[in-house]
This record gives structure tokens, sequence and C-alpha cells, in this order.
């Protein structure tokens, strides 16, 4: 067992099991917190793939905003003492039943599948070919999402901050 | 032990679907729903990375990550905005409850 073997192990099983703790955790912020923990172990599994930039941009991005605005979301939503906050669940049977054959099916198809898989040379550094990449194939979509991410500020602003009329 | 490779990768993010899924059908708490809606985008992330690189796509795939992972802000953001106003008019983030858009 090599240690790229032992490491993608350690990153995989902080990632599966934190992801576990977040559905199944009773207390909301817990949840939030082990959120945490899940994108910190599928960063790493970025970097096991090669991927530096996109394993750095989602530990700023994820942990660094959406984490933060899902806890001020939490804050501001729940009253921590509430009961009916801790334990809202629903369906909960038919749901697990549903998902238990939609998970055996898909990692099924995943492990049968032969993939036809066809390794390149790993990249020493990926920033400077994607940052060449987002100007010239992708700069119509790299264009597109700075208006998209302008428009969602200006809604959410707008949107949060409106007072009630009465 | 076999060595890992790019199934390994995609069984890992097959848990991270269905985890994602399972909260966005149970929760009731609007919040947790988002929650379980970033854990489907961050599956759909690693296929998109594992594929590139097993796959010889070159950085294709992880551009599609990053644009997943910019849309997912944008996504969170307006999600929260609205789960505000409902606090506001409801008092609750229970989306079982939530049945008018009238005030």
């Amino acid at each position: 067992m090599s240690i790229y073997d032992f490491i993608f192990y350690l990153f995989a099983a902080i990632t599966v099991g934190s992801a576990l703790l977040v559905v199944s955790s009773d207390n909301i912020v817990r949840s939030a917190f082990y959120l945490l923990a899940t994108f910190f172990g599928v960063s790493g599994l970025y970097v096991l793939l090669g991927a530096d930039f996109v394993a750095v941009t989602q530990i700023m991005v994820y942990i660094g905003g959406i984490l933060i605005l899902l806890l001020f979301g939490v804050m501001l939503t729940s009253n921590i003492t509430n009961v009916e906050i801790k334990k809202g669940m629903k369906n909960l049977l038919p749901a697990i039943i549903g998902i238990g054959i939609l998970l055996g099916a898909v990692i099924s198809m995943m492990i049968d599948t032969r993939w036809k898989i066809n390794v390149g040379e790993i990249p020493q550094t990926t920033s400077y070919e994607i940052g060449k990449l987002l100007i010239t194939d992708y700069v119509l979509i790299f264009e597109l999402l700075g208006i998209l991410l302008l428009i969602a500020l200006i809604g959410a602003a707008s949107m949060a901050r409106r007072e009630r009329s009465k | 032990m076999v060595e890992v490779g790019l199934t390994h990768f995609l069984v890992v993010s097959s848990f991270l679907f269905a985890f994602g899924l399972y909260a966005i059908l149970t929760r009731k708490n609007a919040i947790l729903v988002l929650m379980g809606i970033e854990l489907l985008l961050n599956a759909a992330n690693i296929n998109f990375v594992a594929f590139s690189r097993y796959g010889n796509f070159g950085l294709n795939g992880q551009l599609m990550a990053l644009f997943v992972i910019v849309l997912a802000a944008a996504e969170a953001a307006i999600a929260l905005a609205i789960v505000l106003n409902i606090y506001k008019t409801f008092g609750h983030v229970n989306v079982d409850e939530i049945d008018n858009l009238k005030e």
C-alpha cells in the first residue's frame, strides 16, 4: 500500500464519515461544522487528483464563503434552544429504502463499468494553464459568470434587506 | 488491496451524492436542505475532476468544477436571502409547512 493510497483512504474516510454526520446529526450547528470537514476532505481529494487550483478554490470559496454564509443563516433563522429545530425529519423510512437502492445501483455501475482509462501526465502546476484557458477557450463562460455573480449580489442584497410594507 | 484508481473516486462521490439526496428528502429545516445541495454539487465536482485526470481530457474537467463552485456560491447567497425572507414571514424555516407565496 503506497503513501498515495494511504492518503486517499484517509481523505475518503474524512469526507464520507463527516458527510454522514452532516445528514444524521440532530443539531444544525453541528451539521454545519461537520460540513467543514467534508469540504476539507473533498479538497484533499482534488489535490490527489492533481487539481491544485481547484483545491485551493474549494477551500477559499466553500469554507471561507459558503459555509460562513450557511452559519449566518443558521444563526439568523433558528433559536438554538428550540426543540423543533433539533428533531426535524420526515419520510425517514421511504427515503432510506429509496436511497439505499439508488446507492447500490450507482456504486455497482461505477465498479462494473470498464472505464476507458487513459492517464495523461500529471501537471506540476495547473494555475497557469487554467488562466490561459479562461481567457481563450472559456472567455464567454467566464464573462457570463461574472455577470451572474453581479446579478446574484444585487438580488440577494435587495431581497434580504426588503422591509415588510405594513 | 487494489491500487487507488478512478473507481475509488467515483465511489466516494456516489456516497456524497446519496447523503446529499438523503438530507434533501428527509430534513425539514431549509438550511439543512441547502447543505444537502452543497453535498450534491461536491459529488458532481469530484466526478468532473476525476474524469479529467483519468480520461486525459486536459484541464477541461477542472474548469467545469471551477464554474460549478462559482454557481454554488451564487446559489447559496440567493437561497439564504430567500430563507431569511421566509423566516421574516412565517417565523420558522420548515419547508413542509410553508404553503403560500403571499403574506
